[in-house]
């Protein structure tokens, strides 16, 4: 387990933890009553600091080492059966947007998702999950494939943008970026979306036009980082905590001002504590919000997702 | 709403403070710094004869001319910006705004109307550049909603003039999902089967780039105008070397396959115009 800074007190009772049961192992004393004591102040450390972690800390959070990425959730929250499918048929398969098909509790869903690397090599070959035009078109021909299908489709969101390079402008980012949220304000199939990790602007919001829009709880979603916010409005990068703040980009705040439609809670201390409790609780997320809309007219469900986003904005007249 | 005659006179307002000043009476090229008279450059609509460069120019100078005799009905005329996150970076986004609107007479990055061009009813939204970088924030995005209604109820075409920097980032996720709120509603127009002519102008990047600007029936361009996703200062930094000569012009942008044409600004009107006609078998009287 990696920790970020302000986790250091509790990697303090981790550590405390895995020692006293380790010498409870080794002795015949019965420590059991001291153990409990720990895990429960453990608890009540973790707690208090989820109820107190500033927006920049959340945006650490869902940048953890540790944190689970598209991938992991798929493979886990169908048990397996999450069957990838490749490629734009234009230019190439882009390793940073994977979909592909799976089951979770007796219905099929075609899922989508930006995927990060897990160590040096693969974050070199998922580019850091910033997709190229290529990535948002294969999600295109696999959202209209659901369509064609009548299934549903769930996209995980985890980027931290769309890739700035060279091809992706050659190819049309803008474009690519663009058709997908027209196509996904008219599908006319259910769409869940969950943002898992990070939701950077137009990167996020490729697939990120549905139904349903969830925030798993230390995650965030906005038009920019806020390191590049900082870089920008301050002119310098060391005010990425004040930026952080004054997006409000946090799911927290989303929720408050109605850009999203609700949040999922984490397992105590955030996702990367307990990776298999999360998957399993998205799982039954997905299965809930997917039972709600299933029986829904289709004209209607269309009609109801662009008169959502519609309304989104404030102004003055 | 209100009634505005844009007569020829009218168009030329700046030139009252102009005359105060005896440079004003001259512009000067920015790019082959040859040297017109005003009105002569006004005539050219704010290109240059010499080089053919096109200054950048705002949705008053556009409605001038795209709209027959430069009359429009202005849709929305009084919808302002509000402050939805409280939003402070070394300056208050309310004391930005306020200085932007004093200084640019404007009241945000986007102004609206409907009329006629060549005959044709159409609504024409134009973005404004001088106000935050043609930001894209709240008003941009309802401004836009409700020119499209406009074109849905009267069964209209509707014409878009991009020029902006991107996202309103001080009103950070209300900006982002204007993209979604515009693109949703050119669903609408696309399902009626009304025309949406996309015209991108110097600069469209970002978000802007990213949602409508890249929606049209057709895409149409003026020359050499920078359009991407990206701005070139983030992709250079991207690929760590300098950018092949012309990346993201028009021209570059049109060999890549994400425009229909390049027009200059003399000829849009027309060309614009005679698309509609094409696409609405509606033959000129
Ligand atoms: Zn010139």
């Amino acid at each position: 387990m990696e920790y970020l800074a302000f986790e250091a007190p509790i990697r303090e009772m981790d550590e405390q933890l895995e020692r006293t049961r380790a010498m409870a192992q080794e002795s015949d004393v019965d420590l059991s009553a001291a153990i409990a004591a720990l895990e429960q102040s453990r608890t009540d450390l973790l707690k208090s600091m989820s109820e107190h972690l500033t927006a920049w800390q959340r945006v650490q959070l869902s940048r953890h080492p540790n944190r689970p990425y598209t991938l992991a959730y798929l493979n886990a929250m169908t048990q397996g059966t999450f069957s990838e499918l490749h490629g734009d048929r234009h230019v190439k398969d882009d390793k940073a947007m994977v979909g592909g098909w799976g089951w979770i509790n007796g219905e099929s869903y075609l899922f989508l998702g930006q995927q990060k690397g897990i160590n040096t090599k693969m974050r070199q070959l998922r580019n850091f999950g910033m997709a190229n035009p290529e990535g948002y078109r294969k999600a295109l021909r696999l959202m209209k494939m659901a369509e064609k299908f009548q299934r549903p489709v769930v996209c995980l969101i985890d980027t931290p943008g769309a890739f700035p390079g060279l091809e992706a402008e050659e190819r049309g980012q803008g474009e690519a970026i663009a058709r997908n949220i027209f196509e996904m304000a008219k599908l006319r199939t259910p769409v869940i979306c969950i943002i898992i990790g990070e939701g950077a602007s137009g990167g996020a919001l490729g697939i990120g036009v549905g139904d349903r829009v969830l925030m798993l709880e230390n995650t965030w979603y906005s038009v920019i980082s806020p390191e590049s916010c900082s870089s920008i409005l301050w002119r310098s990068w060391d005010f990425k905590e004040q930026a952080a703040e004054a997006l409000k980009l946090t799911a927290n705040d989303m929720l408050a001002n109605g850009l999203i439609d609700g949040i999922v809670p984490e397992p105590l201390g955030g996702v990367h504590r307990n990776p298999e409790g999360m998957f399993a609780s998205l799982a039954e997320t997905i299965d809930r919000e997917y039972r709600a809309l299933k029986d829904r007219d289709l004209d209607q469900l269309v009609d109801e997702r662009i008169e959502k986003f519609c309304a989104m904005g404030v102004v003055n007249e | 709403m209100g009634w505005f005659k844009r007569t020829k006179e009218g168009i030329t307002t700046p030139t009252e403070e102009k005359k105060d000043s005896p440079d004003g009476l001259w512009h000067m090229c920015p790019k082959c710094r040859v040297v017109v008279n005003t009105d002569d450059h006004e005539a050219a609509l704010w290109t240059c004869t010499n080089c053919g460069h096109h200054d950048g120019i705002d949705a008053e100078e556009y409605f001038s001319f795209l709209f027959d005799n430069g009359e429009f009905t202005e849709l929305d005329p009084n919808m302002t910006a509000v402050d939805p996150l409280g939003f402070e970076d070394t300056k208050k986004y309310t004391d930005r705004l306020e200085a932007t609107r004093k200084k640019t007479g404007l009241k945000d990055a986007l102004t609206s109307g409907y009329g006629t061009l060549n005959g044709l009813p159409v609504t024409i939204a134009c973005m404004n550049f001088k106000f935050i970088g043609g930001s894209m924030g709240s008003v941009v995005g309802e401004k836009i909603a409700r020119a499209i209604d406009h074109s849905l109820k009267n069964k209209q075409p509707f014409i878009m003039i991009s020029k902006s920097g991107g996202a309103r980032m001080m009103e950070a996720a209300f900006s982002l999902m204007q993209m979604a709120k515009t693109a949703a509603k050119l669903t609408l127009l696309d399902k009626h089967r009304i025309p949406y002519v996309s015209v991108l102008t110097d600069p469209t990047t970002g978000g802007v780039t990213a949602s409508y600007a890249m929606l049209g029936d057709v895409n149409i361009a003026e020359p050499n105008a920078l359009i991407g996703f990206a701005g070139p200062r983030v992709v250079k930094e991207t690929i760590g070397k300098d950018l092949p000569d012309g990346f993201q012009t028009s021209e570059f942008v049109l060999e890549h396959g994400f425009l229909d044409f390049i027009v200059e600004r003399k000829n849009m009107k027309n060309k614009i115009g005679d698309y509609l006609r094409l696409v609405g078998n509606q033959p000129a009287e």
